[in-house]
């Protein structure tokens, strides 16, 4: 395999076949709480692509100084340094958004999805992959957070983006909490379809952990 | 500050603002060990008295180390910092002084220590400004309200194990759903009491 290709392979690991959300179902929280609109579920979406390549990159960059009995604890303290630094970015640059979801930034901190990413690869691979690695994932999230946000703020405001297309509210249930429930439900569920209809899959979720 | 207040904090932490239905948070865990009712009672004790000492922590840290201080802005770090090393201190002293708890609820404490509820229960003490005693009645209504969704969600699912349900939403995605359903009988409690 060349090197190209498997830069690319890792890339469309991250979006498609190894979904963080739809299906390894990691970091579910904010998917369900900050997507009743587009723009918040993209917002979202830019702040941990940027704190998982950030993170992947650090971890990478360092990995030989970091002695492995005591790995956790640093990734802990370099993910929560790169979450800090988004936290301020977005309250400076981003605040209408911010003021809605302002917790739910902090809270990319315990993200198994990034810690994961940063046990399982950044720390065993030289910086360019583990950099192509952060880009997958991080993108495979935006993806996510971009599909249930744009159904949900669709459906349920008749808008997207904030920019009205009917004047009427077809669904409000779909920016209630429990509209997030269903919305991630169902489309799990059709993700889970094509898998078995078209990739031969068993169609089961992976275990819901954190 | 009176009984009523302190009441009041504990109902709206727990029914109307409940974790998972309303706030969206330790879902991980939520879908993670709602699959049996004991491993769900478990939890919740495991969880709430965690969460009553990690905020007790929390609390003493933020206002008496990092007001004074100014170092406000570090207070993600040092939250989570807080949260894992007393976990894991726990963790090591159940183990040594009472491994017959340890053996029952000691695979719990290792799940905690990464669950967001305990991360933001912290955060919202700090961020309203709550003094020690209402910052343990929230994070005592966060605990309960968590064990109350942990325990209808179990009896539930339970029961949906042995339905027949259409072969792609089996497992994640048919739980999703019920919570959503479950969620929308919740709305239901927001107005009870107004803070």
């Amino acid at each position: 395999m060349s090197k190209r290709a498997s830069l690319g392979t890792l890339i469309r690991n991250g979006i498609l076949l190894e979904n963080p959300i739809f299906r390894l179902a990691l970091s579910l929280c904010p998917t369900i709480a900050v997507t009743n609109k587009l723009r918040n579920g993209f917002l979202m979406g830019l702040a941990v692509l940027f704190v998982q390549v950030m993170v992947n990159l650090t971890i990478s960059a360092l990995r030989k100084f970091i002695h492995p009995r005591i790995r956790l604890p640093i990734f802990m303290l370099i993910i929560s340094g790169w979450v800090t630094v988004v936290d301020m970015l977005m309250a400076a640059y981003a605040r209408a958004a911010y003021k809605e979801m302002g917790l739910y930034i902090e809270l990319i901190v315990a993200f198994a999805s990034i810690l994961a990413r940063a046990e399982l690869f950044a720390s065993k691979n030289e910086v360019v992959p583990s950099f192509m690695d952060g880009i997958g994932q991080g993108v495979g999230f935006l993806f996510a957070l971009c599909i249930i946000s744009f159904f949900r703020e669709l459906l349920g405001m008749g808008s997207l983006w904030g920019h009205a297309f009917v004047s009427s509210k077809p669904l409000l249930i779909m920016v209630l909490p429990t509209g997030g429930f269903f919305a991630v439900g169902i489309l799990m569920g059709f993700f889970n379809w094509i898998d078995m209809k078209f990739f031969g899959g068993s169609g089961a979720s992976g275990a819901a952990g954190h | 500050m009176e009984f009523g207040k302190l009441f009041e904090l504990v109902v709206a932490a727990s029914l109307i603002n409940n974790f998972v239905f309303t706030r969206f948070l330790g879902l991980c865990i939520f879908f993670g060990v709602s699959k049996k009712m004991e491993t769900a009672i478990g939890m919740s004790i495991t969880f709430t008295s965690v969460m009553m000492i990690s905020a007790a922590l929390s609390w003493l840290i933020y206002f008496l180390i990092m007001i004074p201080l100014h170092i406000e802005f570090l207070k993600i770090v040092l939250f989570i910092g807080v949260v894992a090393a007393f976990v894991q201190t726990s963790d090591t002293i159940m183990r040594k002084v009472s491994p017959g708890l340890y053996y029952k609820l000691g695979v719990y404490l290792a799940l905690i220590s990464t669950n967001c509820i305990i991360l933001a229960v912290p955060l919202i003490n700090a961020e309203h400004g709550y003094n020690l005693i209402e910052a343990l009645a929230f994070a005592l209504g966060s605990g309960l309200g968590f064990a109350l969704a942990l325990i209808i969600m179990a009896s539930i699912r339970e029961k949906i194990e042995l339905a027949d349900v259409p072969r792609p939403f089996r497992g994640l995605p048919i739980a999703f759903v019920t919570t959503g359903l479950i969620a929308l009988a919740f709305t239901g409690f927001s107005g009870l009491i107004t803070l």
